[in-house]
């Protein structure tokens, strides 16, 4: 019983971290149709953002040492401003680019942020210590679960609750619900693009951020590359979800932390090695199965 | 109110309005008439912003709009309801017509054109909560006639609303764009049936390869003269039609 627990914390809390990455990409990809690969490095910057900007291997904490709420507030402002800046000095003077176009444009964005990284912090992996009490294991009904994953899963669903009400309640959430079905026609109707593309990179910037706190504190490592298998991640969970889709990401992000969870347990210590394999073997498969994806987005296919 | 003047258009090097020029008055009802292809559909999405003319003028109130971006126009009020009813699908029928009214501050006029849209549309008030995308074809081009006017619009214009529908549906919706025309609205209406044309019209435009090939009021024109101005003939003294290239 406590094993089984214990996976399904496991697999819930990587699981996470993949939705909250696939609904930052996810979002842009609805209403801009790009594929935002730099939104790993917006991550990635987040858990920098954390330690005094030096290229000494040894990091000194920095943001990290505030008071709890003054941290997270801090690396949500820095985050959510550098995806506004991404999108207005890279993104906003392609727009209605092809979607190829765009995504190749986000790599050169990643690539940029990366060597930026490494020019200021230097290649090698630092040591972050944050929140060392959420490391401690508390006993749920006799259980026995780290804290750090009841946070992570309990941060998630707070999260997709109030993404889903902005979505449904608020007239920006509205807009760009319409922005991503019919752009031009919600545009016709007084839409302004500028606004509701803003919003959509906040709103990812505001969601990398909080993986990028969730992320650092389960590895306590940082490198200049950290984002980057939560991105890929995301970005299968994307596809397998339904590119465009908000639920399909959510769902798209739990089935591949599920995954990842399940061939971790039961693949032989001898293959676990080559799980990575299995995980996307399994992924062709619901693709097999479901080309669109589980959620079909209709306004992307007749547009992309 | 609205006057447009000799403008082009082109797609990459294809031109596909030349020249084409028109106005309404406020309070009309004009209808752009002209076969597939003539640039109706391409005069109305430049009108809206979604295309820039490479020569011309329009403007609005006297004021010169071209070339200002969709949602700037439609901010300075023209209502475009673009041809093929682009209903929010996933959005209810009620959130369908709200994001026409999300730009206006003038919160208790929104509210009383929201319940005057619901009452010229009877049917969209039984079918409030349900997503735009599950309503027929003739409910969807209601919503999205009703939606154009939540902008409260200085000029509306509707491209081919007739596109698909059951002539008698068609009829319901020329009777509320006529009803509309006589409380004070001013629509600029595209039509590929002239018959349809100088049954609702105040004023008619013929268009055929990018311009304007007849225009005048719809009590002075004939089928006949329309007739001849879609299809190109013209009457010749010999009474022989010819066809023009
Ligand atoms: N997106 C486009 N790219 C290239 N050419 C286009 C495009 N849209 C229209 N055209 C061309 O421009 C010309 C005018 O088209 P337009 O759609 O304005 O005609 P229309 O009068 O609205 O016709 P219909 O009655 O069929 O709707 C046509 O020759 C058409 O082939
Ligand atoms: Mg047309």
């Amino acid at each position: 019983m406590q094993g089984f627990i214990q996976h399904l914390a496991d697999a819930l809390s990587l699981g996470s971290l993949f939705a909250l990455t696939a609904l930052g990409i996810s979002l842009l990809f609805g209403i801009m149709r790009l594929v935002n690969f730099a939104h790993g490095d917006l991550i990635t910057i987040g858990a920098y953002a954390l330690i005094v900007p030096s290229s000494n291997p040894n990091a000194v904490m920095f943001i990290g040492l505030w008071p709890v709420l003054d941290t997270i507030i801090a690396i949500c402002a820095i985050v959510v401003a550098l995806a506004i800046l991404c999108e207005r000095l890279a993104f906003k003077p392609m727009r209605g680019a092809n979607p190829s176009v765009l995504m190749i444009a986000s790599f050169a964005v990643s690539y940029f942020l990366q060597n930026a990284l490494i020019m200021i912090y230097g290649s090698r992996p630092k040591g972050v210590n944050l929140w060392p009490a959420l490391a401690q294991s508390v006993s749920v009904g006799g259980v026995r679960l780290q804290l750090l994953q009841i946070v992570t899963i309990v941060t998630t669903l707070v999260l997709l609750c109030g993404l889903t009400l902005f979505l449904r309640r608020s007239a920006i959430g509205r807009q760009m619900r319409a922005a991503s079905e019919n752009f031009m026609m919600a545009r016709f109707l007084g839409v302004r693009a500028n606004l509701v593309i803003a919003a959509a990179f906040a709103i990812s910037g505001f969601f990398a951020a909080v993986v990028s706190l969730l992320y650092v504190v389960q590895r306590g490592t940082i490198t200049y590359d950290f984002g980057v298998p939560l991105v890929m991640a995301a970005f299968v969970a994307t596809v397998i979800g339904g590119m465009g889709s908000v639920l399909g990401a959510v769902l798209g992000g739990f089935l591949v932390g599920f995954a990842n969870v399940f061939f971790q347990v039961v693949l032989p210590m001898s293959l676990r090695g080559d799980r990575d394999a299995f995980v996307y073997g399994f992924v062709i498969l619901v693709l097999l199965v479901r080309p669109a994806g589980l959620i079909k987005v209709k306004s992307v296919q007749e547009r992309v | 109110m609205l006057e447009v003047e000799t403008i082009e258009v082109s797609y990459g090097r294809i031109p596909a309005v030349r020249g084409l020029s028109f106005r309404v008055d406020k309070g009309e009802l004009v209808t752009i008439v002209g076969p597939n292809g003539a640039g109706k559909s391409t005069t109305m999405m430049t009108i809206a912003g979604a295309l820039t003319p490479t020569r011309g003028l329009i403007r609005l109130g006297g004021v010169d709009i071209t070339g200002k971006r969709p949602e700037e126009i439609a901010r300075l009020g023209i209502s475009f309801v673009p041809e093929g009813r682009h209903v929010f699908s996933q959005l209810t029928v009620g959130e369908n017509l709200l994001i026409g009214a999300d730009m206006r501050r003038d919160r208790a006029a929104v509210r009383s054109d929201y319940d005057r849209a619901l009452a010229y549309f009877p049917i969209l008030k039984e079918r409030l909560e349900m997503p735009g995308g599950k309503l027929s074809g003739g409910e969807q081009q209601q919503l999205v006639i009703a939606r154009a006017l939540m902008t409260r619009p200085k000029v509306v214009l509707v491209d081919e609303p007739s596109l698909g529908l059951a002539p008698i549906i068609v009829d319901l919706v020329y009777d509320i764009l006529r009803k509309l025309r006589d409380e004070g609205s001013t629509l600029v209406v595209v039509e590929q049936s002239t018959h349809r044309a100088l049954e609702n019209a105040d004023r008619i435009y013929v268009v055929r390869n990018g311009q304007v090939t007849l225009e005048g009021a719809s009590a002075k024109l004939t089928d006949k003269d329309l007739e001849n101005a879609y299809f190109g003939f013209e009457d010749k003294t010999d009474g022989v039609a010819a066809v023009h290239f």
